[in-house]
């Protein structure tokens, strides 16, 4: 018993050792996820189920397509990006907010909802 | 000389593409609806968004049974037939005696080149007897409102556009401002109410255009209170982080004017309960 519980700490102390900016780099990572889901679904910051069924969100509207499929539909991350800081550049007609151009995200807050939605 | 007759004939075009008269601009409206819900009869748009949703629509019906807007019905009726200090009411300063008029409301008055709503009429009754005006939004306002409304249920709204150009641009003016984007949120009226409407927007469905001043003032859950049509203007404004305009200013009014227009022919049917 105590004999695990000491291979577990050393393994962990090796780990840490052996493997920090790993780890760091994908926690970082998930991190960007979690907040950008948190700004996505936030109803004063991105708001995005108002128009979007996103997968773990409620009671979604539909007035634009679900986001689903991302990396297919968005094979560059930067249009992706693009799409949601001023989808009006591409779409003239699109009545998405400008998030972007009208300071209703900033820039580093359209980057986490990015980091998020290119997930779904 | 060519260059003249090019240059009129150019402005000529121009002129006649941006301004279709309100009749056509009204057809096309309806048209609009019909081919976006065609199940929908054009009569039954004065029960908005509950015309085209089914469900929503039985449990409308259900809170029509006890209309919320009872209680400020009954107390707009008393405002209404309670004299003024100097002895005169209300009924002295409407046709009619007030009753039985809201469909002709809003009009454009030639005397002041303004457009008239009802509300602004009540205000400029009061001021006429010596009283002092009471606040558009909500409140006594809405009640009498609603109660001037309820008298003139089943009549169907005819608002008229004079040969006046000041009155052609008050209805060109109201129409600018639905189709033009506003607020940080950067949408128009119409974006949702006619791009849109039948979609949801999170759990709620955005409501036809047709129709939308039939039923004013309303009871609406959301505020737990009465409210005219200006105070859901300025809800709308809000709601795109736009800067509400005050209810009765001129904006509001020639906005008015434009969207009553396009419901000409429909039945009042005020005051209503909304969600």
């Amino acid at each position: 018993m105590t004999r695990k519980i000491v291979a577990a700490l050393v393994g962990a102390v090796l780990g840490s050792l052996l493997l920090p900016a790993a780890w760091s780099i994908a926690q970082e990572a998930e991190n960007a996820v979690e907040l950008g889901k948190n700004l996505a679904f936030d109803r004063k910051k991105g708001n995005c189920l108002a128009c979007h069924v996103i997968a773990g969100g409620d009671l979604a509207g539909n007035i634009g397509p679900p986001l689903v499929a991302m990396k297919m539909r968005f094979p560059d991350k930067k249009d992706l990006r693009s799409q949601i800081y001023d989808s009006s550049a591409k779409t003239p007609r699109s009545v998405m907010p400008r998030f972007g151009p009208h300071r209703v995200l900033n820039d580093e807050q359209i980057d986490l909802i990015t980091e998020f939605v290119y997930t779904l | 000389m060519k260059r003249i007759l090019v240059t009129i004939l150019g402005m000529a075009l121009v002129a006649g593409l941006a301004w279709a008269t309100p009749e056509e601009d009204r057809l096309a409206f309806i048209d609009y609806h019909k081919k976006r819900f065609p199940n929908v009869a054009v009569e039954d748009y004065l029960n908005g968004v509950y015309a085209i949703n089914p469900p929503a629509y039985q449990q409308w019906l259900q809170i029509e049974e006890f209309p919320p807007y009872e209680l400020a019905m009954a107390e707009g009726k008393e405002l209404f037939e309670t004299p003024f200090a100097n002895g005169k009411s209300y009924a002295d300063c409407f046709p009619n005696g007030g009753v039985g008029i809201r469909q002709n409301y809003p009009y454009f008055d030639a005397e002041t080149g303004q457009v008239k709503t009802l509300e602004l009429e009540i205000n400029e009754c009061r001021a006429a007897n010596g009283e002092a005006p009471l606040k558009y939004s909500k409140g006594k306002m809405a009640s009498i409102s609603a109660y001037m409304a309820f008298t003139s249920r089943g009549q169907k709204l005819n608002i008229v556009i004079p040969d006046d150009a000041r009155a052609m641009a008050a209805y060109e003016d109201g129409k600018a401002y639905y189709y033009s984007k506003r607020g940080q949120l950067n949408f128009s009226c119409a974006d949702c109410h006619v791009a849109n409407s039948g979609m949801m927007i999170r759990a709620d469905m955005l409501s036809p255009a047709l129709g939308h001043p039939t039923h004013f003032p309303v009871y609406r859950s959301k505020w737990d209170d009465m409210g005219t049509l200006h105070r859901r203007f300025g809800g709308c404004n809000k709601q795109v982080r736009a800067v509400p305009l005050p209810a009765q200013s001129e904006e509001y009014r020639n906005l008015e004017y434009f969207l009553t227009y396009m419901s000409n022919g429909m039945e009042v049917n005020g005051p209503g309960a909304r969600k």
